[in-house]
């Protein structure tokens, strides 16, 4: 095919990175939640589901995409309290496979569930008006609601940083993380922190479920793909990293986007190819501490 | 007294004897079970769908078109009474999935014939395990390879349109309205490959430039980086070959991207539950084919009576282009059934080949060589004004009639004439 410009290599690297950049967006809440409790949070997908759910159900009656902006996130994070309280928190110290297999069997009830309640088949998820269209970037025209995922993606990560490393309980947070006996011995209750964590991680895949809707519409199973290629992010990121997950899922989006230009066929097989690559080289991931599944 | 007695409880111990052995003797002979399965068992039909997965919205319609028809036979009395049953199952558009669903229904449920399937390469899994069984199959989902003869056989039957006719139909209308400088967007397997081959082949009459072909997997959920480049294609039409979710997804993203500012969109199907699930604004003036679309009702007689019918059975629910192939699917093996007074295979084979129908769309009838159901394409383009209920999506461009002129040639698929 011809037709290769400087202004269509440019475009598509672009698209990469907006790619990339819902993947960062799904992806940190897992390492997250990784990173803090070393829980490999297998019904990640099924949160980001329910969050698009959430969105479809509060628009339906009556609400608007902004309003699901704060209330998905708050609706899905408190969910995920629930989650963790009763079922995830009998399960620390018994080692990493039990809630990953318990989050596992969660992901399919909460499809079930939502299979049960909606019906199996999707519902479209409309552009909320002002973002629909494409905008001329200089190089060609590009989606602007996909700019705006962009926007949103790094209002999340910039938030999140500073909770994390600005603010005490962000300290206490990352203190918990790294020996959580000592950070009980000084008379905190880590327990709680680990709640907030989790309630944080699936957060933030309610809201990139509800930032994917529009996108792709609704579907019980449009969490199942994502969850695969979140798993590759975490992993060539470093597993538990939060700059490792983002600097890795825009490398993946740019991959995929420039496989795609030239041999479109390899696109998903690249993803997988890069991982095998990245863990042959590192097999702690880019920014990974090595004996965190250990 | 006591001796009338005895010999009364003798004779009717001997008679007791010698009826259980007999009654013990029959329950064991084979000759019993198929005694009583050819006279009272349901007429079973295998129903295998992809209800999980992307194509799912089409394949829940397959199945209450299919149990429209079911109802139907019972209702007007069966097979002299004998009633018909439908055997669903998930066949999750997978083809080894498909393979053991389809021999579980052959093997365990006994089922007499075979209907369904939702996917190009699927069907063909499925067939492989019917023709081996000498099992009546009827698909009710787009094909090529199932018409030739490599994997034919006198058990397949092909009710749906088949990717020739399709693209043929709309390619005969889109290449002298839009343009001949096409591009092509392809979902990564049977589906695809045939349509797009069917596109080229019919293109060749209006000297179309073919720029380029991007494939991608089934069941892409992002196609934000294909479709930069088939945008500096510059074509005058981007035919995007995909169906059921990929179809949904790669509209609606086309649509964000702006495409249809300058080009135009055609698919070779446009699928009714897809159309609904997306919304109107992803398929906005796209122009596709169909097999079937409830509004033709006001020109054919049988339409207007399956869509009543269908209609009182759903709750006012109007039927899709796929569910109306589950209905013609289940509906004309339970008329062959009928018209042979038997549920013998080769008999019902036979009466399908004779059967000249119009259940649902306008006259129709098999294709003596490859089983192909010659029938009309329909091309339409969806609407997003004036919409006069949920199911009023389409607008009906023309109409293709049934011929065999439209079809691959017997000998070009590799049948003896």
């Amino acid at each position: 095919m011809a037709g290769l410009s400087f202004d269509l290599i440019a475009l598509q690297l672009f698209a990469g990175l907006a790619l990339g950049a819902i993947y960062v967006l799904f992806a940190i809440g897992l390492s997250l939640i990784f990173g803090m409790l070393t829980v490999v949070n297998f019904a990640h997908g099924a949160f980001y589901m329910v969050g698009a759910y959430v969105g479809l159900y509060l628009i339906s009656i009556g609400g608007n995409f902004w309003i699901c902006l704060v209330a998905v996130p708050i609706v899905i994070g408190l969910f995920g309290l629930a989650v963790e309280r009763v079922l995830i928190r009998p399960l620390y110290g018994r080692g990493i496979d039990y809630p990953l297999l318990l989050t596992f069997g969660l992901s399919y009830v909460m499809v079930e569930c939502v299979r049960i309640a909606f019906g199996k088949t999707g519902y479209p998820f409309d552009t909320p008006e002002v973002l629909q269209g494409a905008v001329d970037i200089g190089v060609g025209y590009f989606p602007l609601y996909r700019l705006f995922v962009i926007g949103a993606t790094a209002v999340v990560l910039l938030a999140l940083w500073l909770f994390l490393e600005k603010t005490s309980y962000g300290l206490i947070i990352r203190a918990g993380a790294r020996d959580p006996q000592i950070v009980r011995v000084l008379g905190v209750d880590v327990s709680r922190v680990w709640l907030i964590v989790f309630g944080i991680g699936t957060a933030i895949a309610g809201f990139a479920g509800l930032l994917a809707a529009p996108l792709q519409g609704v579907i019980p199973e449009m969490g199942g793909t994502i969850l695969a290629e979140a798993f590759v992010v975490t992993v060539v990121g470093g597993m538990g990293s939060i700059g490792g997950a983002v600097l890795a899922g825009l490398l993946v989006g740019v991959v995929v986007s420039m496989t795609s230009l030239f041999a479109p066929e390899m696109a998903k097989v690249s993803i997988f190819a890069l991982m095998a690559i990245v863990l042959i080289v590192r097999p702690q991931g880019f920014f990974g501490r090595a004996g965190l599944m250990s | 007294m006591t001796k009338k007695v005895t010999k009364a409880g003798s004779i009717s111990r001997r008679r007791l004897l010698t009826t259980a052995s007999a009654g013990a003797a029959l329950a064991v002979s084979p000759f019993r079970i198929n005694l009583l399965q050819a006279e009272e068992a349901p007429i079973k039909i295998g129903f295998p769908v992809p209800l999980t997965g992307p194509y799912g919205a089409e394949a829940q319609d397959q199945v209450r078109a299919g149990q429209l028809a079911v109802a139907q036979f019972n209702d007007a009395g069966g097979l002299n009474g004998r009633k018909a049953e439908l055997v669903v199952r998930d066949d999750k558009l997978n083809p080894g999935e498909a393979a053991t669903r389809t021999l579980e229904l052959v093997e365990k449920e006994k089922v007499n014939f075979v209907v369904g399937s939702l996917s190009a390469a699927v069907q063909l899994a499925i067939n492989n395990v019917t023709k081996e069984r000498g099992v009546i199959f009827n698909s009710i989902s787009q094909s090529d390879a199932i018409n030739e003869a490599a994997d034919f056989s006198t058990y397949t039957f092909h009710e749906a349109l088949n990717p020739h006719m399709t693209s043929g139909a709309v390619g005969r209308y889109a290449f002298t309205k839009f343009g001949k400088k096409v591009a092509f967007l392809t979902a990564d397997y049977a589906y695809g490959h045939e349509m797009v081959r069917g596109f080229l082949e019919v293109g060749k009459e209006f000297n179309i430039e073919n720029l380029g072909d991007i494939r991608h997997p089934l069941g892409t959920t992002d196609f934000s980086t294909l479709l930069p480049r088939l945008q500096a294609l510059k074509p005058d039409i981007l035919c995007i070959s995909n169906f059921g979710r990929d179809q949904q997804i790669a509209l609606k993203q086309a649509t964000d991207f702006g495409i249809k500012k300058s080009i135009q969109i055609i698919a070779p199907l446009l699928s009714h539950a897809s159309r609904v699930a997306a919304g109107p604004q992803a398929f906005e003036g796209v122009v596709g084919g169909c097999s079937f679309y409830w509004g033709i009702e006001d020109k054919i007689a049988s339409t207007k009576a399956f869509n009543e019918a269908f209609r009182k059975m759903y709750d006012g629910k109007l039927p899709t282009d796929y569910g109306a192939l589950g209905y013609g699917g289940v509906r004309a093996v339970l008329e062959a059934v009928k018209g042979a007074g038997s549920v013998e295979t080769d008999k019902v084979v036979a009466a399908l080949e004779a059967l000249k129908y119009d259940y649902y769309k306008g006259p129709q009838y098999y294709r003596k060589c490859d089983h192909q159901s010659v029938q009309s394409v329909l091309v339409i383009k969806s609407k997003s004004k004036d919409m006069k209920n949920e199911s009023d999506v389409f607008e009906v461009l023309s109409t293709e009639e049934p011929n065999e002129k439209y079809l691959r040639s017997c000998e070009g698929l590799g049948h003896k004439s």
